[in-house]
């Protein structure tokens, strides 16, 4: 097991690597989704809103 | 709606031909440029070729010749050869070697030609091949300057 | 009228792949991963450390291949005016970004042990810096300018003037000396990786392609509904009372 996370001694390096690229792919994927429901919300907002005012 | 259609067919040239163009003198220039400008290295035929002289700074590329990597008896200081199988150029070196250097390949060193003829790196870093496979097999490739593919690329180089 | 009957239809198709698609990415990194990680071998040169090269050379590809949408969606837009390709190509840019960012962190984190540097400016990596700022300047123009219209021009351009820049990374290490590798996998002779070590790099580039789809077309709905609330806006702002 220790053997796995040593990675031949190159830990920091592949760990690193995958460790970053964990981040940026959940990252942007969780952000647009954020993002995504948000203005979904808006759109369904705005709707209501000129429904309501006319 | 003809005239729309017209100028809809007419941006569809514009663009396409702009785009063109545009790629293909790029592509122009970069050769215009040769090789060289763009090139991260000199091979030890280039070097011959050039005649470059002692002093001046410059990158040296090629493979480590099979059997000509020794350690000098500070402990600290290697010698070896780059070659490009047509030419050699012995190498001397301080300092740590990457993890990578082994002879029989690539490298890309810097640093200057010395009175002698040795150029003296200030910093050698390896350059890895295109095969990637399990320990214990090897590739084809090996035995450098032997390989059909090698002494290929030497024939077309100096019918060049 | 028929400039939201495409979105409408966009969405329920986009509605009915999202499923299939985050189940196909699940399984692909459950795979990709496990290969690349348990069920394959060092290399017999690079050791451990050639494992990088699983998520390293796939989100090149991508970025590569992101870039390629976001040209092909700049010339519909600036050709047939198609309000859904102008959309598209902004959807694809922070996708393309992020891997190209991770193509150039990956191959540095690889670089280091390796050759001995984390970055040399030779024809590979430098053009990979350029096709970063390019995306970056595609992203920086639509913020820049305040016309939507004016901007997505501006910005469908600059997408269109990069693509030249694309066969320069692909045959970079074929025309100039470079310290980074020849190709391994898309050459005339056939792929030069062991098949143990091929299966977990095409693994991930299938998990990453499908991660892309999902995103894609995430953003795609995201911009449609941001250009949905311009739209009211505008007319609320015309027509303030009554409008219907």
């Amino acid at each position: 097991m220790a053997d796995f996370f040593d990675m031949g001694g190159y830990a920091a390096f592949v760990w690193a690597a995958y460790g970053l690229s964990a981040v940026a792919l959940v990252g942007l994927a969780l952000s647009s989704r954020k993002q995504l429901k948000k203005s979904a919300e808006d759109v369904e907002a705005a709707r209501a809103r000129r429904k309501g005012g006319s | 709606m003809a005239g729309l259609k017209t100028r809809k067919k007419q941006r569809l040239v514009v663009v396409s031909v702009a785009l063109t163009s545009l790629v293909g003198a790029t592509l122009l220039i970069l050769f215009a440029l040769g090789g060289d400008s763009l090139s991260l290295f000199l091979q030890p035929s280039d070097v011959k070729e050039r005649q470059v002289e002692a002093g001046q700074h410059f990158r040296l590329g090629g493979l480590v010749e099979t059997g000509s990597f020794s350690r000098l008896d500070d402990g600290l200081t290697f010698r070896f050869t780059v070659t490009d199988c047509l030419a050699n150029q012995p190498v001397e070196f301080t300092g740590l070697l990457p993890d990578l250097f082994r002879e029989g390949q690539g490298v890309v060193t810097e640093g200057e030609l010395n009175a002698d003829g040795v150029f003296v790196a200030s910093t050698v870093l390896a350059k890895h091949d295109e095969n990637y496979r399990p320990p214990g097999t090897m590739p084809k490739s090996e035995g450098q300057c032997s390989h059909p593919d090698d002494q290929a690329a030497a024939a077309a180089y100096s019918e060049g | 009228m028929h400039r939201f009957a495409n979105p409408a239809q966009f969405n329920r198709l986009a509605d009915a792949i999202l499923p299939w698609a985050i189940g196909a990415m699940v399984l692909l990194f459950a795979a990709g991963l496990y290969t690349a990680f348990f069920a394959s071998p060092p290399d017999y040169q690079q050791g451990e450390s050639v494992r990088v090269m699983y998520i390293h050379a796939p989100a090149a590809w991508m970025a590569m291949f992101i870039y390629m949408v976001m040209a092909v969606a700049s010339f519909t837009a600036l050709v047939w005016r198609h309000p859904l390709a102008l959309l598209a190509g902004r959807a694809t840019a922070p996708l393309g970004a992020m891997f190209t960012a991770l193509a150039l962190l990956t191959g540095m984190l690889w670089g280091k042990p390796m050759w001995g540097t984390y970055w040399v400016w030779d024809g590979r990596l430098t053009s990979v810096l350029i096709l970063f700022f390019l995306y970056l300047g595609y992203m920086a123009l639509w913020q820049s300018v305040e016309d939507e219209e004016k901007a997505g021009r501006a910005a469908s351009i600059l997408a269109l003037v990069g693509v030249v820049n694309i066969p320069i990374i692909k045959f970079s290490v074929d025309w100039w000396s470079t310290l980074h590798q020849p190709a391994s996998v898309i050459r005339l002779d056939g792929p030069t990786i062991d098949g143990s070590m091929l299966l977990p790099l095409l693994l991930m580039a299938a998990a990453y392609q499908a991660y892309f789809i999902v995103v894609f077309l995430w953003r795609m709905k995201l911009e449609i509904n941001r250009r949905k609330l311009a739209v009211a806006r505008q007319a609320m702002m015309h027509a303030p009372v009554g409008a219907e």
